[in-house]
């Protein structure tokens, strides 16, 4: 079965490099330009793995992350965060939040998609 | 990835840095007026964050680089570690401008000043870090992008080695959406292993919690990998579960314990069945306790088929991008409709059917969705004039130190919406009129503190919609024109007659003729001869007037008035020698009935008409556009219009047949440029109407009477006019 992944990320590059790396390797992608439109999408969609950038307007990457944790029938979704930093401090808060694991950008598509395989159910 | 996505997506990153540079720009000026809440320091942030996220993807070094050193900066603010203080805003504004720069060197080649960015980056860094306060190491600050796939293997060991690997997750690994089965699978794929469930710490039934973590894996893994890359398995989980690793002596040894069923650890379906089969022979409690451990992909495994269910309609955002050649395409296909229309209307009134009709009826219908579709097409074109307003904060800081004047830049209304082919056409003549603002209009400190006023100057640039225009309005608080320079450097340039009888307004419209100038020497910033004029001609050539209003002392206020659109205009029909005209609507000021003996000859082929006691220039349309060769001596209606700058004519024409949106068609395109004519469009009859070029009409009849001497106005007003609208 086609696996679908959700990006949240309010960079169009992002947004536009995620769904090309990850239609590529045969994933149907669905996509939000912040947290509180991630949460939108989610309520229509149920996607085997979300990636979700940490710095977005309106809601962080952590806040989102928090309220996908709280949904009962979205909490055991996997979320990657896609971050520019490798500190523990960005790994330790994110993992705080709920996420399942990390992106560094910039990532490559193999980079991406493995991370994607490894946490994909 | 094939290069021509990527290609695409670089462009979309040019163009989102763009946004960025302003967001990031609007974000440390509204910093520097005060704000410096959460959200505002958040987006600019953002902005440079976003920036090195995608330049990271295209290998922009240098731009990575130095948007890096700016967002540590950021980020010691956001954290409150740093005040935003006059001081830091003005850095990172200079860092912002470096910053756009940077941008545009990596999008259309080119080079910077590598001084002034590695100067920049040391003033950033030295910020956070005033003890050192040394230009930072780029080397140490690019680390992080050096970054490496933390599943690339290690060097490759000679020998196949045996590890003992013992992993015991804890409840919040599966909270966080990770599975002890699929690390499992993963580790499978470094070697060959065998692995045992522990469940000897799984309780009764009665007392497990179905979110609890009781089992403990012990793996026997054989593979030529070192023990980084087994904890890198695990990369995700660290501080989640206790995970124990320990090589075993000897190439190839066995598991000391041969595990009740060894799988393939790929089939990871068997490898749970493996440990659910270990559960039932080692505990009572049925095989389901192993699925309790995981209980949510099971819900999620149930939910699947559910969210497949609707169509696989896109959660985009509520926006789309098309290529601007096909919304072109659609409105001058709507163009046509719209003609076609008008066409259809007529035709229909030839056959004698009236408005009552059921045509009629119909083809009113369709009159009105017609308009709606036209209406619908151009705000699709309509955009917010901010992507023009937010180059000019970088622009008034340029100009202010060059010219050593302290200067504010006020913006209002950036979210006033107009075509976008006006947008883009507005940057130049927008430009021409700040640096004006700045560089004549605002006095120098030392004047505007001997003057009493505040020592920083106020630009306000000011966008509004009125009456079906855009209008824009560039005000400065400085000393004001000062009209006896500009007539005496009219005079001196031969622009007027010495002894030339100007009111102020007239006077203040001189700096728009070719040729004006009085900045003494050529400035560099108002432009190399470039004046006024050109300013005038740019906006004019949009279908826009600009108007000046100054108050000795007080300052000017420039303003700009564009159609929303170029592409209809509303416009009043008329005739003259036989051919139907439009004349644009806005231009209008009066139309009027002119009653005997209110026309004066001035020359042999001039002539006035007194209105409101005073002489007002006339020209008859079908002479001047060569329709006929002597003026007419009719009895025609007088129109009165108004040319850029305020200067009026009256229009002599046959007759007025209505008013009427017309579609804008070019005649440089179709045919050739023709003074005096603006355009053409094609009549509900199928003919083509001319467009008068009011701005022309207005031009060549004032410079024409200029040159005469006016007749006084007799000191009574005489009841000469009749209105006739």
């Amino acid at each position: 079965m086609i696996k679908t992944i959700l990006t949240v990320d309010d960079s169009r590059t992002m947004r536009d490099m995620l769904r090309l790396s990850l239609e590529g390797a045969g994933f149907r992608v669905v996509q939000a330009e912040d947290g509180v439109h991630g949460l939108e999408v989610l309520a229509g969609e149920m996607p085997d793995v979300i990636v979700t950038d940490i710095n977005m307007p309106r809601m962080d990457g952590f806040g989102f992350i928090e309220a996908v944790r709280k949904d009962d029938t979205r909490r055991s979704t996997p979320v990657l965060v896609l971050t520019t930093e490798v500190d523990a401090e960005k790994k330790s808060r994110a993992k705080a939040a709920g996420a399942t694991g990390w992106i560094v950008k910039p990532f490559d598509p193999v980079k991406l998609v493995d991370a994607i395989r490894r946490v994909a159910n | 990835m094939t290069t021509d996505p990527m290609a695409a997506i670089r462009a979309t990153f040019f163009v989102e840095c763009e946004e960025q540079l302003g967001e990031l720009e609007s974000g440390l000026m509204a910093m520097e007026a005060g704000a410096a809440d959460g959200e505002t320091v958040n987006a600019v942030f953002r902005a440079v964050h976003s920036i090195k996220g995608g330049a990271g993807a295209f290998a922009l070094d240098e731009l990575v680089r130095f948007a890096h050193v700016f967002e540590t900066t950021l980020d010691a603010v956001r954290a409150g570690r740093l005040q935003a203080a006059p001081a830091l805003l003005s850095i990172m504004l200079r860092a912002a401008d470096a910053l756009a720069d940077l941008v545009r060197v990596a999008r259309d080649g080119g080079t910077v000043d590598a001084e002034r960015i590695k100067g920049l980056a040391g003033e950033l860094t030295a910020l956070i870090n005033p003890v050192a306060g040394a230009v930072p190491d780029a080397g140490t600050d690019m680390d992080d992008f050096d970054f490496e796939p933390v599943m690339i293997a290690e060097t490759p060991a000679e020998t196949k080695r045996v590890w003992n690997i013992q992993f015991k997750p804890h409840a919040e690994l599966y909270a966080k959406g990770n599975e002890a089965g699929l690390l499992l699978r993963e580790l499978g794929r470094l070697g060959e292993m065998t692995v045992q469930v522990d469940s000897s710490q799984l309780p009764d039934l009665a007392d497990l919690d179905p979110e609890g973590a009781y089992l403990v894996w012990k793996i026997c893994l054989t593979a030529d990998c070192e023990e980084s890359a087994i904890r890198d398995v695990f990369d995700f989980v660290e501080d989640e579960c206790e995970l124990e690793v320990a090589g075993a002596a000897g190439a190839e040894a066995p598991a000391e314990e041969a595990p009740p069923a060894a799988v393939p650890a790929f089939d990871v379906m068997a490898l749970i069945g493996n440990a659910q089969e270990a559960l039932r022979q080692e505990q009572p409690p049925p095989a389901t306790v192993a699925v309790a451990q995981t209980p949510l992909p099971a819900a999620l495994a149930a939910a699947i088929p559910a969210a497949d269910a609707p169509p696989a309609g896109e959660a985009m955002g509520a926006t789309i991008r098309v290529d601007l050649d096909r919304v072109d395409r659609l409105i001058d296909l709507v163009g046509e409709l719209v003609i076609n229309e008008a066409m259809l209307y007529q035709r229909s009134i030839e056959a004698g059917l009236t408005r009552a009709s059921a045509v009629g009826i119909a083809l009113e219908e369709l009159e009105r969705l017609t308009h709606e579709i036209q209406d619908g097409v151009m705000a699709i074109r309509a955009q917010p004039v901010r992507s023009v307003f937010q180059r000019m904060p970088r622009l008034v800081r340029q100009v202010a130190a060059q010219t050593g004047k302290q200067v504010r830049l006020v913006t209002e209304g950036e979210g006033t919406e107009v075509d976008k082919t006006v947008i883009e056409r507005l940057a130049d003549p927008l430009t021409h009129m700040i640096r004006n603002a700045i560089d004549h209009g605002l006095e120098t400190t030392e004047q505007r503190i001997a003057a009493g006023k505040p020592a920083e100057g106020t630009v306000r640039l000011h966008a509004l919609h009125r009456s079906g225009r855009i209008v824009i309005e560039v005000a400065d608080d400085g000393g004001g024109i000062n009209r006896a320079r500009v007539r005496d450097k009219a005079i001196q340039n031969g622009l007027i007659a010495a002894d030339a009888q100007l009111s102020d307004e007239e006077t203040d419209n001189l700096i728009f003729l070719p040729g004006f100038s009085t900045a003494d020497k050529i400035s560099d910033i108002s432009g190399r001869g470039v004046g006024m004029d050109v300013v005038r001609r740019s906006v004019q050539a949009l279908g826009g007037r600009i108007v000046i209003a100054s108050r000795p002392g007080l300052g000017s206020t420039f303003t700009l008035s564009l159609p929303l659109t170029l592409a209809v205009l509303d416009g009043m029909v008329v005739t003259a020698a036989g051919h139907t005209l439009i004349i644009p609507l806005g231009t209008i000021l009066e139309t009027l009935q002119p009653r005997e003996g209110s026309m004066h000859a001035l020359g042999t082929d001039l002539k006035l008409i007194l209105m409101r006691g005073s002489y007002v220039p006339l020209a008859d349309v079908g002479a001047a556009l060569g329709f006929r060769s002597q003026p007419e001596e009719s009895d025609g209606v007088a129109v009165l219009v108004e040319g850029e700058g305020g200067a009026r004519t009256v229009l002599l024409v046959d007759a007025i047949l209505g008013q009427r949106q017309v579609v804008i068609k070019s005649l440089e395109a179709n045919y050739r440029a023709v003074p005096g004519i603006a355009g053409a469009t094609v009549m509900g009859d199928g003919r083509v109407a001319l467009i008068v070029d009011v701005d022309v009409m207005v031009n060549q009849t004032n410079s024409a009477v200029r040159a005469m001497p006016m007749p006084e106005p007799p000191a009574v007003s005489e009841r000469t006019l009749a209105g006739v609208s």
